[in-house]
């Protein structure tokens, strides 16, 4: 963990996540979401017209947490966690999230996140807040 | 042109019965598994990540109640509108503390606002969501701010 103080500009480690059928399959059993987009192939093809089947909003959401709280460790804990879907994200691509911090002010850190797949169009956006502990 | 008559803005501070439920330890670590989460006190189950929250939103009920595309059928908050495509929005979470494995949370809902934007392509209709999750003795937990989006 690294003991320089968090700063403005600070980019958070990014991380790449890659949902597969089975994980898709028990993400959805584990929220209870029958929604048949996520697991109905032809369903979803012929009666929504997409191309393949939809990674959760809300799990691009978690993926974004994960992040945060991967880079914050024991430093601090996340108050406010905010995320909105930009446009879908299919089975088998690949989402990259990545972060910075925008503001510093006493222990309260704000930062910005993002998800983009791999023509580079962002997915899910999100700002955050964590509140740092003393010396960090 | 107005869509949003008085009516529908009467409707602003609606609530629903709260509902209960038990964040189990079992349940967090198939939701850890489930997300790819690396942290410990998640994969053992010892915490709540904050998105796991949003399983207690998905009501369980008899499969002949499910819809056609399988989903259980909209929140009674939600109301009729006279634009009928509703997009999510977004999700604003204020974390008071976290949750843990053995505690029972109620939720309470509320729709917090209603208000109405000219898009791009035509008028919108911002529907806002207050999901507040506490203890059994008022403590809060979580509150979130979910934003549904009528076009």
């Amino acid at each position: 963990m690294s003991t320089t103080k968090i700063q403005e500009g600070d980019t958070l480690p990014g991380r790449e996540f890659k949902a597969d059928t089975v994980q898709l399959f028990l993400y959805n059993a584990a929220i209870w979401n029958p929604h048949r987009i996520h697991y109905d192939l032809p369903y979803t093809r012929e009666q929504e017209g997409h191309p393949g089947l939809l990674i959760d909003g809300p799990l691009q959401g978690d993926w974004l947490t994960q992040i945060i709280e991967e880079w914050l460790g024991d430093r601090g804990v996340l108050t406010a966690f905010r995320y909105s879907n930009r446009q879908a994200a299919y089975i088998g691509e690949v989402l990259a999230g990545e972060g910075h911090v925008t503001d510093r002010d006493g222990d309260s850190v704000t930062l910005s996140l993002a998800l983009r797949n791999q023509e580079g169009a962002t997915t899910t956006v999100a700002t955050a807040s964590v509140r740092v502990d003393p010396g960090h | 042109m107005t869509l949003l008559t008085d009516e529908l803005v009467a409707l602003i501070g609606t609530e629903v019965a709260p509902f209960e439920f038990e964040i189990t330890r079992g349940d967090i670590k198939k939701y850890a598994v489930a997300t790819g989460q690396r942290q410990r006190r998640y994969l053992d189950g010892d915490e709540a990540p904050l998105l796991f929250l949003f399983s207690a939103m998905m009501p369980v009920i008899p499969l002949d109640e499910l819809l056609p595309d399988g989903r259980q059928p909209d929140s009674p908050l939600i109301p009729e509108l006279p634009l009928k495509r509703i997009m999510a929005g977004g999700s604003d979470y204020r974390v008071h503390r976290p949750a843990r494995a053995g505690e029972v949370l109620v939720c309470r809902q509320k729709l917090a606002d209603l208000y109405e934007k000219q898009g791009g392509s035509g008028p919108l209709i911002f529907m806002i969501f207050e999901n507040r999750f506490e203890t059994r003795t008022g403590e809060p937990v979580v509150t979130e701010y979910l934003t549904r989006i009528a076009r």
